[in-house]
């Protein structure tokens, strides 16, 4: 096998469809700016799972056609969204006390790099950055029972993110569960990263050679 | 009689002077008490702290404020935004900075408002935000010490008040709004409607007068798209 060759595996689509299918009904999920976001398209509203965004929205359920938008209803990305039935506004204090006081089941966010270990890096590229903009990154990636990471696995130029040890500003130390890349499923555990499950046309080699960090076979 | 509500911004202004902390509600451009931002404007204060969610989003509100050079120091979880008016200052050393995750910012605001002086939170622990700060490890996790943030004034945008200053908000207005609210000696209102007291189902009040000063009538409308 080629390992020159580089593997493509799934587009954003099929990551974002890849992440939703682990997500069960009954959930309580924060997604975060862009591709995370995307996720929610491939829950089934008959999937009873309940979004939240940090600006105090429960229940937030699609994005509405454009003639029906709401001038008051924004999402965290300040994107135009629902409300689905039983959803709720809170405060943004009682919005990061889901967050901060664990009961969100799972977050999932992007990221610059994760290091085998679990810390992610995801909120700022250099020490100076012209102006650092950290949002709800960390207290998202302290607070939420589970922290997965959707990403492509490398930079557009090659740059490897799935890594030993981070080079950007930390967003949280020990935080990410899963990785979900255009390469695969990748768990983070204590012997590091652990693949779950390869896309399709992509072989471990291929995978590895696009990582820095080591991945696992499964024990 | 109790009557919070005032009809002239000179009489929602009154007492607010130079090198005052500015709480200011809103997140994105939902819940902006923009007409009051205009009235701080009209005012002249300048060296303010702001602190806010976002550097300003569009033209008006905390862009014009800064824009007049009345901001020193700006206190916000995310300074990015479709405006380039914070970042040309930024560079150019005009207004200082001061990045606290969003989470933590609502609960140093929630703290100020509860009379609670500092506490400790894991969020940040190990990043740039721990730097110079109380690490201590509670019930097995590290945490960093964060302290109140409290305001002079706290500028609010609500839907509905009274006249003894209960509020409502709509939607996703609600946002920073009624933190915001508890954590200032004044706090100043701008609202949609001015209803009559007992108008609003008291089960239903988001904002109950007692953390409410000053409440002046500005039906702008709905937030631009």
């Amino acid at each position: 096998m080629d390992t020159k060759v580089e593997a493509k595996g799934w587009n954003r689509l099929e990551m974002a469809e890849r992440a939703a299918q682990d997500i069960p009904e009954g959930w309580y999920v924060n997604l975060g700016i862009g591709m995370p976001t995307g996720i929610a398209d491939y829950v089934p509203m008959d999937r009873e799972v309940v979004f939240h965004s940090e600006n105090g929205v429960l229940g937030m359920g699609p994005k509405p056609p454009e003639d029906q938008r709401d001038p008051w209803l924004i999402n965290a990305g300040k994107q135009h969204v629902t409300l689905r039935k039983g959803g709720s506004f809170v405060h943004h204090a009682d919005s990061f006390a889901m967050i901060r006081g664990g009961h969100l089941d799972l977050c999932v966010l992007g990221a610059f790099e994760v290091a085998d270990n679990g810390d992610i890096a995801n909120w700022a590229t250099s020490d100076n950055d012209a102006a650092p903009a950290v949002g709800g990154a960390m207290d998202l990636a302290a607070g939420a029972k589970r922290l997965w990471v959707i990403m492509e696995h490398t930079t557009k130029s090659g740059g490897k993110k799935l890594v030993k040890k981070c080079t950007y500003p930390l967003t949280a130390l020990g935080a990410v569960k899963r990785v979900i890349t255009n390469l695969g499923v990748f768990d983070v555990t204590e012997r590091g990263f652990v693949v779950v499950e390869l896309a399709p046309g992509v072989t471990l080699e291929q995978a590895r050679a696009q990582s820095e960090a080591e991945l696992h076979l499964p024990a | 009689m109790i009557n919070k509500i005032v009809q002239t911004m000179a009489e929602a202004m009154a007492g607010v002077t130079d090198g005052m902390t500015v709480l200011l509600g809103g997140f994105g451009l939902v819940g902006q008490p923009n007409n009051l931002v205009d009235a701080l404007i009209e005012l002249g204060v300048k060296d303010l702290t702001v602190v806010a969610n976002n550097a300003g989003g569009g033209t008006t509100g905390l862009t014009a404020l800064m824009e007049h050079g009345r901001v020193r120091r700006l206190v916000c979880s995310f300074p990015r935004s479709n405006s380039t008016i914070f970042e040309e200052l930024y560079r150019a050393g005009k207004i200082e900075l001061e990045i606290v995750p969003q989470g933590t910012m609502a609960e140093r605001i929630r703290a100020a408002g509860a009379g609670v002086g500092a506490f400790f939170t894991p969020t940040g622990v190990g990043t740039k935000m721990a730097e110079g700060k109380e690490v201590r490890e509670i019930n097995g996790r590290m945490m960093v010490m964060e302290y109140a943030l409290p305001g002079d004034i706290a500028l609010v945008e609500a839907w509905e008040a009274d006249r003894w200053g209960n509020l409502t908000f709509k939607l996703s207005g609600r946002n920073f709004n009624p933190v915001m609210a508890t954590a200032a000696k004044t706090t100043i209102v701008q609202a949609q409607h001015i209803v009559e007291l007992g108008a609003i189902d008291p089960q239903n009040v988001m904002c109950p007068g007692i953390f409410v000063n000053r409440v002046i009538h500005v039906p702008y409308g709905d937030p631009p798209f």
